[in-house]
This record gives structure tokens, sequence and C-alpha cells, in this order.
């Protein structure tokens, strides 16, 4: 995972959304998903390439809870904090999962293998409490379930 | 032997998948043919995974079906405890008018085909036919108003945008449902796709807009993956393109991806984050009907708004009205989630009280504990406490009782539930989720969560504080996050206030 990206990769990587109405998120999107994080050198490429100022890139990545400026473990956990998953012990159920990690929201396991993240709703409320592993969903967890998907995510 | 299970997320996350991959080894193990049709869910979350079989005489359901239960099927004991009977017949599918979900649960959500065997495209097909006008006329007789929440009707909203003169216009599908106890928008997009996208072609040729965008929430990745298809396959066949159905008039549209704000559910935050910019709420007016994306006319339309506006022009618009209550017409998916029996979308003409939807219909909680409250409308919704329960689901009732109906979806609490952690959150949602444009809601979360702090401190001087706080947010945000806040935090005071006050005397 490089820490600056080669800025004619960076150009490559953005070319195909600039005839897009409104690229800034797709554009966003493509470079997390490439490095894992918004690498603080994108940020003068792309502001440079829509015409836009750094700290206008820089308003909008910070804006939204999605884009990081640091790459995460090697898999996200995110645990749902909505009601519906309140309604059903899911507030229990996160604090078991970061005790059993070490870590706090947003933290990353000292190993680098969980970064845990809350998330308000995966719309899986009929079947709380509700955690996304990647991308993979998972309901009705229960302390079980929960220790088993962790040590899975660890191995 | 014909198959059916469903691939919506909720049923994955059930273990759907693993269910399949049980089907395809117990099949091959004993030499059998199996055509296992992937279908979206039918919305009984409590028996996910549901397997269907196919019969002569109708599908036959069995569920909550587990991997060591698979071979069962294949000897269809009818004295099984997994075996339901035929699934139309069971209670929560026959109390239930299903025009928006008519599809969903039923058929391969990727078939265009068998969509429009089921009556798919016969709506844009009819639209086609008609002037803008007549389109708008028809959508105002259909009652229908806005499934988003704030229930304005969409006949008019489209009317706005036909008669603003312009070079663009553009039609944007709100699907940044990010309220919690909400997941029709979810269900619908992964288990009926078509159905948006046509009402989203209906939408642009009724308005003269001929590009339009899907603004889905990124906690949704199977219904983005399922949409993208959808909209290629569309293409692929015409429906969308610059010829739509052969008509000569053009419609397509793009599937963009939210980035984890829940503020841009809010029309015009959404419009600023379609653009590229930070999700900040805009004053209106401008109506995003006149100045919308780009500064273009625009449609904002929730998921299920859109997504039901092609049974209402295939069916017409008066069989749509004869549903409904006062001027709540129609049906209206309603979903029941949190601490209950049975979980899932339930799609009912409007009136239904919400008494009979909880204890009846889902069948009370599932810790058999009594319900205490009920929150209706995601975190922005009043908590309802049982004194409540026979207000009639309808957007005015609703209001008459110092609540909403939201986004239809209802959270159901037992009586474990701590009404004042409750209202906390909602405050430090609130103070989360900020798009931080206007000071009520920016600094009045963060107040807010503090004054509750310090009612649970036993200050007797916070409680008239908390309620003036939210009489500030209330009257002086700029949209329904800081502005309806105030809902679940007041109504949780007013309707529990033994949860409020017992603190002081417990810690001493």
């Amino acid at each position: 995972m490089p820490q600056s990206p080669p800025v004619d990769d960076l150009r490559a990587l953005i070319a195909p959304y600039l005839d897009m109405e409104g690229p800034l998120l797709p554009i966003l999107h493509a470079v997390q998903a490439e490095y894992g994080h918004i690498p603080a050198p994108a940020i003068p490429v792309i502001a440079e390439t829509l015409n836009l100022t750094r700290a206008e890139v820089h308003g909008v990545v910070s804006f939204y809870h999605d884009f990081r400026d640091a790459p995460a473990g090697r898999h996200v956990l995110k645990i749902c904090r909505a009601e519906a998953c309140q309604a059903v012990g899911g507030s229990a159920l996160s604090q078991r999962a970061l005790d059993r990690l070490g870590v706090d929201w947003h933290g990353t396991t000292a190993d680098g293998s969980i970064t845990v993240e809350p998330v308000y709703c995966l719309g899986l409320c009929a079947c709380g409490p509700a955690v996304m592993v990647d991308e993979r969903v998972h309901g009705r967890v229960d302390d079980t379930r929960l220790d088993a998907i962790l040590q899975e995510v660890r191995a | 032997m014909k198959i059916f299970l469903s691939r919506d997320s909720a049923s994955k996350a059930l273990g759907s998948e693993e269910v399949a991959e049980a089907i395809k080894a117990e099949a091959k193990a004993r030499g059998i043919t199996v055509e296992l049709v992937r279908t979206g869910s039918r919305g009984m979350i409590w028996l996910e995974p549901l397997v269907e079989i196919d019969t002569p005489e109708g599908r036959l359901a069995w569920g909550p079906m587990t991997p060591d239960a698979v071979h069962r099927l294949f000897d269809l004991p009818e004295d099984d405890p997994l075996a339901l009977g035929p699934t139309e017949d069971l209670d929560w599918m026959r109390r239930q008018t299903r025009l928006t979900f008519a599809r969903c649960g039923v058929i391969d959500p990727l078939d265009l085909a068998a969509y429009e065997a089921h009556g798919g495209l016969a709506g844009l097909r009819r639209a086609l036919e008609m002037s803008g006008e007549a389109i708008i006329d028809e959508m105002k007789l259909s009652g229908l108003r806005g499934r988003g929440g704030a229930g304005f009707p969409t006949g008019i909203k489209w009317d706005t945008v036909r008669l603003a003169r312009s070079d663009r216009k553009y039609i944007v599908c709100n699907a940044d449902e990010g309220d919690s106890g909400t997941f029709a928008d979810r269900m619908i997009m992964e288990g009926d796709p078509f159905s948006l996208i046509e009402g989203m072609a209906i939408a642009g040729i009724g308005t003269g807009a001929n590009k339009g965008f899907v603004y889905l929430r990124s906690e949704y990745p199977d219904a983005i993956e399922v949409m993208r298809e959808a909209v290629e396959i569309a293409r692929a066949a015409g429906v969308l393109g610059p010829d739509v159905l052969g008509s000569g008039l053009a419609f397509d549209m793009e599937i963009r991806v939210g980035a984890g704000a829940y503020v841009c559910g809010e029309e015009t935050s959404l419009l600023n984050s379609l653009e590229g910019k930070r999700g900040v709420v805009r004053a209106k007016p401008p109506l995003p009907a006149l100045e919308g994306f780009l500064g273009k006319p625009t449609v904002v339309n929730n998921v299920i708004s859109l997504a039901t506006v092609p049974v209402i022009f295939e069916k017409g618009a008066e069989h749509f009205a004869n549903f409904g209550l006062g001027r709540s017409r129609g049906t209206i998916p309603i979903q029941i989630a949190g601490n209950v029996a049975r979980g899932g979308l339930f799609e009912t003409a409007f009136g239904m009280p919400l008494g009979e939807l909880v204890e009846d219909i889902a069948g009370g909680t599932a810790s058999g504990r009594p319900v205490k409250a009920v929150q209706v409308g995601g975190p922005l919704g009043a908590y309802m406490s049982r004194d409540e329960f026979d207000t009639p689901f309808g957007y005015e009732e609703f209001d008459g009782q110092g609540g909403l109906i939201g986004h239809a979806g209802i959270v159901v609490f037992d009586e474990t539930a701590d009404m004042l952690g409750m209202a906390r959150f909602a405050m430090e949602f609130c103070a989360v989720e900020s798009c931080g444009k206007c000071t009520p809601c920016r600094i009045g979360a963060v107040r807010g969560v503090e004054t509750i702090d310090r009612i649970a401190a036993g200050d007797p001087a916070a409680a008239p504080l908390l309620t003036d706080l939210c009489e500030t947010m209330t009257s002086g945000s700029l949209c329904a996050l800081g502005g309806f806040t105030p809902y679940p935090v007041m109504s949780a005071l007013q309707k529990f206030p033994e949860d409020f006050a017992g603190r002081r005397e417990a810690a001493e």
C-alpha cells in the first residue's frame, strides 16, 4: 500500500470519472478503493484536476464518515448502534466487542487485523443486533456469534 | 425440482448463503436436478432463511431453514416442524395488500422477463402513450404522498418540475434511507430493482427529465450491486437509454454511492453531495423542484414513492387511491423492527392501528416482556406509549398525537428500555450527524446531551432547560435533523417521566 501514490497513477484512476456530473464522490470512492484511504498527496491532484481548491476537496473528504485519512486494519467491523439494534441488546454487544478487541470506536487492534466502526443502521432492523464485516452482514448476533466472528476475522 | 431462496441481505445475515450451499450439495448427493432461484425477501424476516418449493398447488414455505435441516426439504414430510404450508396462506401474507412489494420475494430480482410476466413495464408502456400533463394528473389522482417521511403530494412536486422551463431536468431518487427501523428501500432495491427503474423512467417522461440518479447509501453494499446490475440490464433491453421502449423519448440513470452521512437523506444536502460538495443543507426556497441538482429543476423522491409509481400506472390511479384512510391514500410498507417476535415488512392500506401492528401482526416482543415504547418513523420520530396504541397509521393521525410516520418504520422496546438513555442517544446522534450549518442543531444537540446528563444526575433545573432547548431546535433548525430530534427527546421526557426522575434516589 503506497503512502505516496504516483501522480500519474492517480490521474489515470480519476480520468474515467471526469465526464460525470458531480464527479468528486465517485472519485474519492475510487481512490479509497485503490489505496484503502485518501492519501494526503492525492488531494492536490484531485483539486487541480477538478479545478477546485485543496480546501474544498479536504472539506469534502473530512465531511463524510466513510473517507479515511489513514488505512484501516485488514478487516473493518461495523457494529450498528441505532435504536432497533439497541432494542435487542446492541449496546451490550458493542461494549463486548470493544472490550474483547481492546479498542475504542474507530480504533484498530494492535495486530492491525480489525478496525471497529459504529454504523447507524444496516437496514437489518428486524434481525438485530446487526454487524457487517467488510461487506458481509450478520444478523441476530449474540455473544457466541460475536466471538466466533471475531475469531474468524483475526485468524 | 424448483426451489426459491431469498438473496436479500437480511436473509444473508441469517444464513441464506450457507443454506444455498447445503441445497446444492444435497441435490448433488441425491442426483436430483434443482433449479435454485434467488429472489428478494417476502418480508417475513423472522422466518428467514425462508425456502419455498414450487409445487403444482403453489409454493410451499419452509423456515427458518438451517443447513442441517436442508435434507428434510427433499423428503417433504408435511408434519415437519419447519414446514409452514403454502406461502400465500400464511397469516402474515394473507393480511397484506401488496402493491409496491407485489413481486418482491416472488421473482429473481434481475430477471427482466419475470418482471414483465408479473406486470412489470405495463405502467411505463401506458405512460409512454400519455402526455406529460396526463401523467401528472394520474399521479395527483392516485393521492400518492412522499414515502420518505414528509408526505408531500408526489404529483404536485412533479408538476412543478414539468412546468419549469429549463434545458435540463433531473429525477433524483433518495435512497439514503438511514433511519433505524426502516429497510423498505433496501428490500425493494435488492428484491425488485426494476420497479424503481420503471418508476424513475415514468417520472422522467412525465416531467421532461432525461437523466436520473439514485443516491444510494454506502451501508447497503448488496443493494448497490443489485441496482447497478439492474440498470445495465434495463439499458441493454432498451428500457433505459436514448429510445425508451421504442418511444423516441430518452431517459437514463446512474447509481451514485453516498459516503456515510445521515444528513444526506435530507434532500438539499443530498443534492449538494451528489454535486460533489459537503453534504450541507441548503436553505429553501428555492425549492429543488425549481433549482435542484446543478441548479436545474429536479424531482427528489424517496425509493418507495418511485417504486410505487409503476403499479399506479399499471392498475390505474383509482385502484391505488381506493385503499387508505383520510388523506393517506394507498398502501404503506410498514417495517416492524426491534424487540418483536415477528419482525419484517408488512404492506397494508393506511389505517391499521399501531397496537394491532405491534401486538397482533408482530406478536409483541421477542423477549416476552411487555411493550414499553414504540418509536415510529426513525431516529427523528416520537416514542409512543401503549396509551396511544389505538392511533391509526396515517400521516395526519400520527401528527395529531405529536408524532410522525416518517419512513413507516416502527421500533419496539420492551420494559427494560431506559428512556432517558434513548433521549440522550437521540441528541448524541444529532450531534454526530449534524451537517454543522445551523446553530440550533450543531450546538443544541451537544448541549442537549449535557442537559440530559444533568437530569440523570438529579439537577431539578435541567428538565425545563431541556424543554426550552428543544423548542429552540424545533423552530430554529434548517432541516428535519435538528428540527425533529426534539420528537424522540420530548416524547420520552413527557410520556416516561419516571425514567427521568428516579436517578438520584437510586444513587443515594
